[in-house]
């Protein structure tokens, strides 16, 4: 059934670029299911109270638990995160995109908002 | 019979909700991106549209992954905003156009799109953030509204084509639709911009001025491309140009470019506005905007 599965689906290639595609929505859907429910205050306050009882609650895997911990978005991407829904967890730690866009770059918050200025020629 | 006035496209993303609630549209970061609004508002002024229908996408808000609809049809009474979860001021409901909405529910399906009915649909900031720039005010609810959104969440999305197909489905419904009443379309999201993963940050100025020109009379060259490689030369949010293949399909027959306003970067993306007038439209106001 695996094998199928496998077979059926087509791999989406694009240099440093996730296509949220059937594969990652299976393996992401606990994870991105907490991240939803983060659309509610209690429910985030519920997460900053107590992290690892909540990932438990939503079923996370090892992986999205560590991925979590780790606060690394390309790890949570590769344990099936989707970016609308990630940006929700990313939201209870105030982190805003220019944050989380030069963290998976490898840069500084700085080099990152600046390149985003020379991309409007500036 | 209602009458489709023409289009507008716009970006959506929070953070001008935020420089909005924040009061900074003279601060030198977004001046030159609202400046671009006021043009866009005197024409919306001029042409007095009684309904507005926004073409968006959900950001897990409304639609998580358990059932997500390719497109979705509001057909509520009214729409609520709603905490999205990273700090965005909660908005006042939008009132609808149930009537309407159940007309353009019939057409579609008879013309072969099996799309999603709301009778309850939270709208997030890819709906709020242009009903805010185009009608500023936070108590100020001057048109109906009504939206249809385009998953570009989950892929496979709808392909480029079938998106100008899904506008051309809803302008037909929309000028069947019995009632002395001007209809304004708009396309939001965009433009090219990423988020998420190795190439976050990527901006595309060359396509999107490719998409921006050939927007007003060549949609379906834009619409050739396959979703893939929408992708790849607009990032992968850039790809909400989806919203704007429909609304540009909605608006039959030949359009006007009236104004467009393009600066990069807000926030992570490029800044797009435009506005497509549907020929034969012509109000008082209309001589006083410049074609760039």
């Amino acid at each position: 059934m695996l094998l199928i599965v496998r077979m059926c689906m087509k791999e989406h290639t694009i240099p440093g670029t996730t296509i949220f595609d059937g594969r990652l929505a299976m393996k992401g859907y606990a994870l991105n299911k907490m991240c939803f429910s983060f659309n509610d205050a209690v429910n985030r306050e519920a997460f900053r109270q107590d992290e690892e009882a909540y990932c438990r609650k939503f079923g996370l895997t090892a992986e999205q638990r560590a991925a979590v911990r780790s606060r690394d978005v390309l790890q949570l991407l590769e344990a099936g995160g989707n970016i609308y829904y990630l940006a929700k967890w990313a939201g209870i730690f105030g982190l805003n995109v220019q944050q989380l866009g030069a963290q998976q770059r490898g840069m500084s918050e700085e080099d990152f908002t600046q390149m985003l200025l020379q991309a409007g020629g500036r | 019979m209602a009458n489709i006035v023409g289009a507008v496209a716009t970006s959506h993303i929070p953070a001008i909700g935020r420089a909005i609630e924040r009061n900074l549209q003279n601060e030198p970061y977004w001046k030159p991106f609202f400046d671009g609004y006021r043009p866009v508002r005197d024409w919306i002024q001029g042409v007095r549209p009684d309904l507005a229908i926004v073409v968006y996408n959900d950001h897990g808000l409304n639609f998580f992954l358990d059932k997500m609809p390719t497109f979705a049809v509001g057909a509520a009474p009214e729409y609520h905003n709603a905490d999205e979860g990273w700090g965005l001021s909660v908005t006042r409901p939008y009132p609808g156009f149930p009537e309407m909405s159940w007309h353009l529910v019939e057409s579609l399906i008879s013309d072969e799109f099996d799309i999603t009915m709301c009778q309850e649909m939270l709208v997030d900031h890819g709906f709020t953030v242009p009903m805010s720039l185009l009608w500023p005010g936070k108590d100020s609810r001057p048109v109906r509204t009504i939206p249809i959104c385009i998953n570009t969440v989950q892929f496979p999305y709808p392909s480029p084509t079938r998106c100008l197909k899904l506008g051309q489905a809803v302008g037909r419904a929309v000028e069947s639709f019995e009632a002395d009443l001007n209809v304004l379309i708009v396309g939001t999201g965009g433009l090219s911009h990423q988020l998420e993963g190795k190439r976050a940050g990527f901006i595309n100025p060359d396509f999107d001025r490719l998409c921006m020109n050939k927007i007003v009379q060549e949609p379906e060259v834009l619409a050739a491309y396959s979703t893939q490689d929408l992708i790849r030369f607009c990032g992968s949010q850039g790809v909400e140009f989806l919203n704007w293949l429909v609304m540009r399909g909605a608006v039959p027959g030949a359009v006007v470019e009236r104004h467009r306003n393009y600066h990069v970067p807000i926030s992570n993306t490029a800044g797009a506005t435009m506005i497509l007038e549907k020929c034969g439209v012509a109000h008082p106001d209309a001589v006083s905007l410049t074609v760039p």
